[in-house]
């Protein structure tokens, strides 16, 4: 009987389906960890939202209206100095009320400036759902025509972003923030705003 | 007041005959863009139709019934009329909402994999294969030797 292994040629010539062999193993097992990857990353609540490009970039000029005042004006240099944290929200999204309760909880630790964006909302509907679910804001802007959004790469809302003493944009969150959220991205984030400056 | 009864007669029809939908679709964009010419409205369908809608993230820009795509679009416009290039736009985008809104990504460092990629699984596949084919070509005694064996 011949058996394959009786020429070196043939020898030779296993050696390389064996090595070709392990090649597309590796090759199948990568494919199932990326595989896993993508399965592990699509049960991510925010799995649709984008990084910004923002982040570590000086916030948009902007020069927007008060919500309660429209006469009064608000821009860049009125808030400079110290770091804030900015909530995009709007009467008209059902996500906002459901991190409201969370982000006025927040906002009573007074551990940073909490400011509001209003985004395209009819001024009248936003002051009345300000006073129906409360006013955890120091001041609230207003965007009608939602123009200077794109500025800040906003999509919807609720989007909430942290600003530091310079202007910089130091993290955005999309979507509903919760507790969790709060503890372990955005006060270490304002942590080390804080500690740069 | 006879004559609300028939409008939502007419509406029933419409929504049975399906075309209610691209109504709709018009109503809930308070102001349609307008074009100046055909050429400037080529250019707007060509441009929007590369870029992606950051909401509904698997339509166009031009697709899409997103509050924030027909935003865009009515910034885009205005970019345009502004005479500022499509590269220029998708530049603007590209600085506000990243990469992701350009169905194109475009040629850097972070996209090298994304565009050379199959090229590259291409050209080691040849390599494989023409390795296999010289292999055999060359030992043509193991040829014949499978060709005995029973399987």
């Amino acid at each position: 009987m011949n058996t394959p292994s009786d020429t070196p040629g043939q020898n030779k010539s296993r050696g390389a389906l064996v090595f070709a062999a392990v090649i597309i193993g590796l090759f199948f097992v990568g494919l199932m960890g990326l595989l896993a990857y993508g399965v592990k990353q699509s049960g991510r609540a925010d799995r649709e939202a984008l990084p910004s490009p923002l982040i570590g970039k000086p916030a948009p000029a902007f020069d927007l209206p008060l919500l309660h005042d429209p006469a009064t004006r608000i821009d860049n240099a009125d808030l400079a100095g110290a770091p804030y944290v900015m909530n995009v929200w709007g009467s008209w999204c059902p996500e906002c009320r459901v991190e409201h309760p969370v982000l006025t909880k927040f906002a009573l630790t007074k551990r940073v400036r909490f400011i509001g964006y209003n985004l395209k909302d009819e001024r009248g509907e936003a002051l009345r759902w300000l006073e129906q679910f409360g006013n955890p804001y120091v001041l609230v802007i207003a965007d009608e025509d939602g123009r200077a959004a794109i500025d800040w790469g906003i999509y919807g809302a609720p989007e909430t972003f942290l600003v530091d003493a310079k202007g910089i944009v130091r993290w955005k969150h999309v979507g509903a923030v919760t507790d969790e959220i709060i503890a372990r991205e955005l006060i270490p984030a304002l942590e080390k705003a804080e500690a740069q400056q | 007041m006879s004559v609300l009864p028939r409008q939502l007669r007419m509406l029933t029809l419409a929504l049975l005959l399906g075309i209610a939908g691209p109504a709709l679709a018009q109503a809930s964009d308070p102001t349609p863009l307008q074009f100046n010419d055909n050429a400037e409205e080529t250019r707007f369908h060509r441009l929007t139709a590369e870029l992606r809608c950051v909401m509904c993230q698997n339509q166009s820009l031009a697709d899409s019934n997103a509050q924030i795509a027909h935003d865009l679009r009515r910034e885009v416009l205005d970019l345009m009329r502004q005479g500022k290039s499509d590269a220029e736009i998708k530049r603007f985008l590209v600085d506000r909402y990243g990469e992701f809104v350009l169905y194109k990504p475009e040629m850097s460092p972070g996209t090298w994999l994304l565009w050379f990629g199959p090229a590259l699984l291409v050209i080691a596949g040849g390599v494989v294969v023409l390795r296999i084919v010289r292999r055999r070509s060359g030992g043509r005694d193991i040829a014949e030797a499978d060709d005995n064996q029973e399987w």
